[in-house]
């Protein structure tokens, strides 16, 4: 009974920030209200015992995402009305296409309600979830054994995508002197220093 | 009970809001990243309903993978979105209709 209450409070704040986020006047409440839809989403996946992808969504999404998303909308100083031009004439032909692919979704997941599509059982060799193990740790065994490769690949991902973010707005700056590695390796001390034999009351010329 | 249906319920939903969403603000880059965000989200739920009520851990495993996908699409978007607002002082999605190649 509580589970099926809050699931219901849950996926009604998850729907009504979704809404609020493409309604929003501003955008920075639009990234606000996808972090209270994130955190409600995470709150979905605790009810059916997924923690771990629970956990990430709120570290990802809330902690990385939406703040990068926060950033570059309070960085960048943009006319956000002039934007919102087309709004009212884009709501009719929008509408209708979300009408007819929301009742296209609903009319599936209708025709497995009514018994016309079985959910089916896991095939053998199946990573099967069990009671005893924790979410987390057969997550975790999976993940290092089965999957190590497409666990590698999604770093390698990310690598990609760091490196693709920081090649992109980096700027040269002008007017800093920068470090260079191989002249200061490839200097050497005869180059650099000199040994004089000074006449007394000369002087010494620099 | 909760069952699966419920799940997927929310998760089309979700799934119509943001492609409402990339309709609806057509011009404004930020709102349509975050729509797809919110769709990216949606096969999130899917994903883990699935897997939860199939038994089946993979389903949860490919959700982190979305995860990181959608990760590094939003770091390189909005790095695209930094620099185009840059050169042209404004992001309105209509104007990338010219490119200097």
């Amino acid at each position: 009974m509580i589970q099926l209450v809050s699931f219901y409070i849950f996926a009604s704040i998850v729907i009504a920030s979704a809404a609020m986020v493409i309604f929003a006047r501003n955008p920075v409440h639009s990234v606000l209200w996808l972090i209270v839809a994130f955190f409600n989403a995470a709150g979905l996946m605790i009810l059916i015992g997924a923690e771990f992808i629970a956990m990430l969504l709120v570290i990802v999404y809330v902690g990385a995402v939406a703040v990068l998303f926060l950033f570059v909308v309070m960085m960048l100083d943009i006319d956000f009305a002039e934007l919102r031009a087309g709004f009212v004439k884009n709501v009719p032909l929008g509408l209708l296409l979300a009408v007819v692919l929301a009742a296209e979704l609903v009319l599936g997941i209708g025709a497995y309600q009514a018994g016309a599509v079985t959910l089916g059982t896991p095939e053998a060799g199946a990573a099967t979830v069990s009671a005893a193990v924790p979410n987390i740790e057969a997550i975790g065994g999976l993940l290092y054994s089965k999957y190590v490769f497409m666990f590698e690949t999604a770093g390698l991902i990310l690598l990609v995508a760091m490196v693709g973010a920081i090649v992109l707005t980096h700027r040269k700056s002008h007017g800093t002197r920068g470090q260079s590695i191989s002249s200061q390796v490839q200097r050497r001390p005869e180059d650099a220093t000199r040994n004089v034999n000074q006449p007394v009351g000369q002087g010494i010329e620099l | 009970m909760i069952g699966i249906e419920h799940y997927l319920v929310v998760s089309s939903i979700l799934f119509v809001m943001g492609m409402l969403g990339i309709f609806l603000n057509r011009k404004n880059v930020i709102i349509i990243l975050m729509a797809i965000e919110l769709i990216l989200l949606a096969v999130n739920i899917n994903l883990v309903a699935f897997s939860v009520f199939l038994g089946d851990l993979t389903g949860q495993i490919f959700a982190m993978f979305v995860l990181t996908v959608a990760a590094g699409e939003a770091a390189i978007g909005l790095a695209i979105l930094v620099i185009y607002f840059r050169g042209r002082g404004t992001i309105a999605v209509d104007d990338v209709n010219r490119m200097k190649g």
